[in-house]
């Protein structure tokens, strides 16, 4: 049977891109967060892990307002890079895995989660940066097949934190109910503090990220009662992306023992990272 | 009435009136993902927004690069984006005309600024 083997919740800030790309890893402004990927690719290799499902935000490059999804998930076998304003990033199209995307699919709409599903969809920033940092891509191809989640974070009304960490929790029940012999990790991304329009631009809290890392660990369900405003007033109006990691935190037991913790605020974005590793 | 969010100082909030509000300038923005589209823009901008039937006043915040004038007009930070791309105004030069600063003063506000 598939199991969640881990968790990942991770910032995805869409400089990091670029600077992956040239190269930067040793560039003084960009070591601190790119050091700290080590220990954990290091720990990933040994996990194994055959697939991993990212529940990200795009941003506006493959969904777009005229039609807008709460969440939508991915049932392809492979995903396109996109184009998000900025030229295609020369990266190898990311594996999907359509039979377990379907069973997922299956799985969470029979509880109630009612999703979007897609056959088609490329993937950007939100996804592609948290996979640079955790599976990055060997030439033509990746280290492990993905499932895309796409949550909406950007349209208010957005889906509540309680309902996100829920969908986590089904998540798992849907995985663990696959006959496949697959190994899961789940990576919530986005955030943390962070504003990017208005006179607020720029507006970071590390003191709020630290908190939230804090509970995160601690305990997520009361962490899950988060209003959406109390989010944007302490952390930033695109801070909101952070229910996304409450996701990932549902999909996980209750024995699940946090492995790495970092925290790197260069520019305009709490750079958040933590990981959990399930107990056998 | 729906429930709406309560208003945070110096923030907007993209919900679905704003939504509705910026939804020809939204749609331009999302074209602007494809490189015909952009080089589309560049060679002749005009043209480009009399195809998404901007309004005048949307028009003239182009014109200008009024980037918080976008913002308020229902343009999505994320679309925002893409015109920056277009018009060679990365997100940090965006975001200190938001902020009433110099791209210099924004940059000294930041702790490591070299992490461009």
């Amino acid at each position: 049977m598939a199991k969640v083997v881990a968790g990942i919740g991770l910032s995805h800030v869409p400089s990091v891109g670029p600077a992956f790309d040239r190269g930067k890893q040793q560039d003084p402004a960009w070591k601190p967060l790119f050091d700290a990927y080590v220990p954990v690719r290091a720990w990933l290799q040994k996990l194994a892990a055959d697939v991993a499902i990212v529940v990200y935000n795009d941003h506006v490059a493959q969904f777009t307002f005229d039609r807008y999804p709460t969440f939508a998930l991915g049932i392809a076998d492979r995903y396109p890079i996109a184009d998000e304003g900025f030229g295609t990033r020369a990266l190898p199209v990311v594996p999907g895995d359509a039979e377990l995307s379907i069973h997922l699919c299956e799985r969470l709409i029979a509880a109630e989660f009612d999703l979007t599903v897609c056959q088609e969809m490329g993937v950007e920033h939100g996804f592609l940066v948290p996979m640079n940092l955790c599976f990055p891509h060997t030439g033509a191809d990746w280290p492990v097949r993905s499932v895309p989640l796409q949550v909406n974070v950007v349209q208010h009304p957005l889906p509540s934190a309680r309902r996100c960490y829920r969908l986590g929790q089904a998540l798992r029940q849907a995985v663990e109910s696959y006959p496949a012999d697959l190994k899961v990790v789940v990576m919530g991304t986005g955030g943390m503090s962070h504003q990017l329009q208005g006179r607020r631009f720029g507006y970071m809290n590390e003191k709020f990220d630290q908190w939230f890392l804090d509970q995160l660990e601690a305990d997520p369900e009361n962490l899950a009662q988060l209003s959406h405003h109390r989010i944007m007033e302490e952390a930033g109006a695109e801070a909101v992306e952070l229910i996304m990691w409450l996701t990932m935190r549902g999909a996980l037991s209750p024995k699940a023992r946090r492995v790495h913790r970092h925290y790197y605020a260069p520019m305009t974005t709490g750079m958040g990272l933590i990981t959990f590793e399930e107990q056998d | 009435m729906g429930i709406s969010i309560k208003e945070i100082p110096d923030t907007s909030i993209f919900d679905l009136r704003l939504s509705r509000r910026g939804v020809r300038l939204n749609k331009m923005c999302a074209a602007l993902c494809a490189a015909a589209e952009r080089d589309a823009f560049k060679r002749d901008e005009e043209a480009f927004m009399a195809r998404f039937s901007l309004t005048e006043e949307e028009k003239n915040l182009i014109r200008r690069r009024d980037f918080k004038g976008l913002i308020d007009a229902g343009t999505n930070i994320y679309a925002l984006l893409k015109i920056g791309s277009a018009t060679g105004n990365s997100l940090y030069r965006m975001g200190a005309q938001m902020r009433g600063e110099s791209y210099e003063e924004f940059l000294k506000t930041r702790n490591i600024s070299g992490a461009v």
